[in-house]
């Protein structure tokens, strides 16, 4: 479970949002609602542990969301791909997959992959790769990650349809088995047997 | 961990094996650099065995300052950083798997290019053998030392002039018991004690900065 205990936080100057309270149980889904600049990615941020809220705390199972217990079962997935261009795809999928302590075969990695409609590209650069390919990339570790809490930020941008569908099944799964995700998006979400909670910030 | 670590090294070197032009740049900075002053200063071989160590060493701190800047800019850039800094393993060793990593594409290749360069200032080969000691004694405390300040610069305008502002002056002890080295050994002492300087300088930053490091890493992310 991940509570979020009357948060604040400060951009620079601003105050962006303030006494904000929430949990999150295991099989919910989180929408994080609201226009450009109002935070979104700030509260992320905050609930990874990236940073920290300037007023209120975040607990995960009870105990501080801080340390190597509580990043074990986070996956989070910014807005920048983190996918590096000079590596192939398989490469990358391989990399990001070691630091977060769940390394993969290459038969895990390939089919991965392939699930992401990126089958015939493992082994290209990802500088050649589209920028909805270069999300399928990033997006592959929702295939293969055993993380329980999902953190993502705008996980549907550049995507094309047929992804968007794909991950949004993807996430149906990940909430049907007990997990829990938290994401921000623009776009209208259709998660098959899920009703997304939402926040709006202003 | 070890594991980790390994992961790393081999990470950031099949980067910089794509990306080779980066680390040419750095190798030829320093060749040219040293190669100016012979030509600059004359062919007196007295003098020039007189400002060879000094020469060479403040030409090593030069290049790894051009290199310094790449340790974590690429990784923040594209969010990897978030990723390393988010993963359930401790901070610092993959910090120090990175500036292991940049130390072999970086301050390996001039410590193996010192003695060529070294014959251009007429020094006697068991000098240019203590130089290439020195130097791979002492070029892995720049990077771990540079660690710290590219880490503290990471993301800031301007952060390359900052970065050499800062991390200079602490270079300064590893280019006095690096250059003293040579220096000593050319004036007939022992280089024993300056190298043994060198590598206590060495086991000290590399038990510190990596932590120090990490911590001005998370710093920087907020």
């Amino acid at each position: 479970m991940l509570e979020a205990d009357n948060l604040t936080c400060q951009r620079g100057e601003r105050i962006l949002f303030t006494g904000l309270s929430f949990t999150l149980a295991p099989g919910e889904l989180l929408q994080i609602g609201g226009p450009n600049g109002s935070g979104k990615t700030s509260l992320l941020k905050l609930l990874c542990g990236l940073s920290p809220p300037l007023e209120g705390a975040i607990r995960w199972q009870g105990a501080a969301a801080r340390g190597e217990d509580f990043r074990r079962n986070l996956l989070y997935l910014g807005h920048q791909n983190a996918v590096k261009e000079e590596l192939t795809a398989l490469e990358n999928l391989h990399i990001a997959s070691d630091f977060a302590g769940e390394p993969l075969t290459d038969t895990q990695a390939l089919a991965a992959l392939a699930h992401m409609g990126l089958a015939g590209r493992e082994h290209l650069p990802a500088k050649v790769l589209s920028q909805g390919q270069k999300r399928r990339v990033t997006l592959a570790r929702l295939l293969v990650s055993r993380a329980p809490l999902w953190i993502l930020d705008e996980p549907l941008t550049a995507l094309d349809v047929l992804a968007v569908e794909l991950i949004q099944s993807r996430l149906a799964q990940h909430v049907a088995q007990q997990g829990m995700v938290v994401l921000t998006t623009h776009q209208a979400l259709q998660v098959p047997g899920v009703t997304p909670r939402r926040i709006e910030l202003c | 961990m070890g594991k980790l670590l390994l992961t790393v090294i081999r990470r950031d070197l099949l980067l910089a094996y794509r990306r080779r032009a980066d680390v040419l740049t750095t190798l030829f900075f320093f060749v040219i650099v040293v190669s100016l002053f012979p030509l600059g200063v004359g062919p007196e071989m007295k003098t020039l065995r007189l400002i060879a160590p000094g020469v060479v060493w403040v030409a090593a701190l030069l290049a790894s300052m051009l290199s310094l800047q790449r340790l974590f800019a690429a990784d923040y850039q594209d969010g990897t950083l978030e990723q390393m800094l988010l993963a359930p393993q401790p901070l610092a060793v993959i910090v120090l798997g990175k500036i292991i990593a940049h130390w072999m594409v970086s301050g390996l290749p001039l410590a193996l290019m010192a003695p060529l360069l070294g014959l251009q200032f007429d020094l006697p080969p068991e000098a240019l053998l203590v130089l290439f000691a020195a130097l791979l004694l002492g070029t892995p405390v720049l990077s771990l030392i540079g660690a710290i300040g590219a880490a503290l610069t990471l993301g800031v305008r301007g952060g390359g002039v900052l970065l050499s502002l800062l991390v200079l002056p602490l270079y300064i002890p590893a280019l006095i018991f690096g250059a003293g080295a040579v220096e000593a050994y050319i004036a007939g002492v022992s280089p024993e004690g300056h190298l043994s300087l060198l590598a206590a300088l060495l086991i000290f930053s590399g038990l510190a900065t990596p932590w120090v490091t990490a911590l001005a890493l998370r710093i920087a992310m907020e």
